[in-house]
């Protein structure tokens, strides 16, 4: 029932993010023709204008582009011309999301275990190293962490590819300099999440049932410790979904994150709004499917 | 009993938990040494952050400790430049953040009822877009806007310096909800104690206890946020200016100046200095920052025990 009024709110708030992104680029100086050959003639401008329907009032612009959005068309892209907004991200969005899928695991691939050695040798040297490994994979951004890979890797020992896209090889590289951060920051929620269950009560009855400390671990401290992990498995997924435009950019990798900043800059209102739109979706349903995860694994969890 | 010590103020014992923590101190000795060498260092080096030479692309040597970049430029001096500009736009873009989020979260709390989920709803909903997408649409959208309504207040010395404006308020705008969140929090904890309900038997009124009362119990966590804030928004910044969009040339970011970087890669040399120089100072300044702001946390949390 929770869910279900969480979907029917979803709705208006894509609709008002939607309206804001429309206004906010119309709003903005300068228009999508500003960079043609100049000079260009007012009547060639007239009829660009007319041809894409800008010169229709504002009102007429947003009812055609709210039309166009129930037939899943988000219009015509103003700078590539020949193709649609719809075209564009049929061809970046799956390779922007296989890298941050990618990236995604590669950061609870590592990020877990690293917390959880770090948890359970509380104190130890490796504790130690291990925690100042996650700190330090926090603070490296991935634009430093990239064109060190690539110098290093790529170049010097001219172990992996880079500059293409499509097989394993290379994706190597990206995906550690998208993931790397993630990897941190999952290792450190998972340490504290560890600490805070190993002395919980129905942590020392397992024990004091005779069960193996490896049992303890992975069978009853685990599933809740893990908790945290979980609730930031949404902003994460979404954040590595949306901010792969720098390593995109470092690694030469043709999904949308080029197209963001060039679309908002060029003023190309229907690839900016139909980004905006696409990105918020993805946001918002990965944050719905987060909370049900939670739910189903901590069933003493109530939503209003 | 006779001899037994005197009782510590509250800021003593989190003095006293502080410097304890060997990491916190050592980075917040780092952190004041890098505030000085940026500041000061600048002046001293024999070099100007915008002088071209013929010496291009020189590795690190004993006259240019950092090497130099493609027009020949000492690298050290503009290092310490773009960290003065990102500390800058740090501790700018933190206080601003600041301002907001005390507040927006003092004064939910402080209302309660509709007026408090209205506030915090708006926050989730900001919470909920891709701050990234929003920043990068905000900046190219409205700077030009931002300009026009500047250039009627003041006269404008330059177009980066309209830049650098519009980076402090638009990274201080985004990243003030965590803080917003916390504060009032711990309003709706604190407006229930004994203390308020006594200063408003005593008749003070709703402003006075906020700020004489309620602000003060919080100061601690309300600097922890903001250490922590600081890391975040350099970061902001030097990926805007990484893409291009944040502090423009000739000026320089850390960003800006890994970016640069970047764009000198190729098959044939490998010119590590252009990075790792600014990298690793940009590195270590987040290591601190988030070193002290965990540190402080730990001194200032008033549940941990001594």
């Amino acid at each position: 029932m929770y869910f279900l009024k969480r979907l029917f709110f979803l709705l208006p708030l894509l609709l008002l993010i939607s309206f804001l992104a429309f206004v906010l680029v119309r709003v903005a100086p300068g228009g999508p023709f500003d960079k043609e050959r100049k000079p260009a003639s007012p009547e060639i401008e007239r009829n660009l204008k007319a041809k894409y329907h800008l010169d229709e009032s504002f009102g007429k612009q947003y009812e055609r582009f709210l039309a166009g959005l129930i037939r899943g068309d988000f219009g015509p892209s103003l700078k590539y011309r020949s193709h649609s907004v719809t075209d564009i991200m049929t061809q970046g969005l799956p390779i922007s999301m296989t890298l941050g899928l990618l990236a995604f695991g590669f950061a609870m691939g590592t990020g877990i275990p690293l917390g959880l050695i770090t948890a359970v040798r509380r104190g130890g040297w490796i504790d130690l190293g291990g925690s100042f490994l996650a700190i330090l994979a926090v603070c490296v951004p991935g634009f430093v962490v990239g064109p060190l890979l690539i110098m290093l890797f790529a170049i010097h020992w001219r172990l992996f590819p880079v500059g293409l896209w499509g097989t394993p090889a290379h994706a190597v590289l990206p995906v550690i300099a998208l993931g790397l951060f993630f990897a941190g920051k999952v290792a450190r929620l998972m340490r504290e999440g560890m600490l805070g269950v190993m002395n919980a009560e129905f942590v020392t009855a397992a024990r004091a049932r005779g069960l193996s400390e490896g049992a303890v671990i992975i069978k009853h401290a685990f599933r809740l410790a893990v908790l945290p992990v979980v609730s930031y498995a949404g902003p994460m997924l979404a954040d590595l979904l949306t901010g792969s435009f720098v390593v995109e950019n470092i690694f030469q990798i043709p999904g949308l994150g080029v197209f963001l900043v060039n679309s908002s800059l060029n003023r190309d209102y229907p690839m900016v709004v139909g980004l905006v739109l696409l990105y918020a979706v993805l946001l918002l349903g990965l944050n719905l499917v987060v909370d049900m995860a939670y739910r189903w694994l901590d069933p003493r969890v109530k939503y209003d | 009993m006779i001899n037994a010590p005197p009782a510590l103020t509250p800021r003593q014992r989190a003095w006293r938990r502080f410097k304890r923590n060997r990491a916190a101190v050592i980075s917040g000795l780092f952190l004041a040494l890098v505030v000085l060498v940026v500041l000061v260092g600048p002046a001293i080096c024999p070099y100007s952050p915008n002088a071209l030479s013929e010496a291009q692309f020189q590795p690190p040597n004993l006259r240019h400790w950092f090497g130099t970049d493609v027009h020949g430029r000492d690298l050290l001096v503009r290092v310490l430049m773009g960290a003065r500009l990102s500390l800058l736009v740090g501790a700018t873009g933190a206080g601003v953040s600041l301002v907001i989020g005390v507040i927006w979260g003092a004064v939910a709390g402080y209302l309660g009822g509709r007026w408090d989920s209205a506030m915090m709803r708006a926050v989730d909903v900001l919470y909920s877009l891709p701050s990234v997408v929003f920043v990068i649409v905000l900046i190219t959208t409205l700077e030009q806007l931002f300009k026009n309504w500047l250039s009627r207040l003041v006269s404008i010395e330059s177009d980066s310096t309209v830049r650098l404006l519009f980076l402090f308020v638009g990274l201080g705008a985004v990243s003030w909800l965590t803080m917003a969140r916390i504060v009032r929090g711990q309003v709706l904890s604190l407006r229930t104690r004994g203390f308020v309900e006594a200063s408003r038997a005593l008749g003070a009124n709703e402003v006075r206890i906020l700020w004489r009362h309620i602000l003060p119990n919080m100061y601690g966590i309300i600097i922890v946020y903001l250490v922590l804030t600081v890391p975040a928004v350099i970061l902001s910044e030097s990926f805007l200016s990484y893409l291009g969009l944040g502090i423009q040339p000739p000026q320089a970011s850390l960003g800006s100046l890994i970016a640069d970087g970047a764009g000198q890669i190729n098959p044939i040399r490998i010119y590590w200095w252009l990075i790792v120089m600014p990298g690793g100072i940009l590195v270590a300044m987040l290591l601190a920052l988030n070193f002290l702001g965990d540190g402080l946390r730990d001194a200032l949390d008033p549940l941990a025990e001594s």
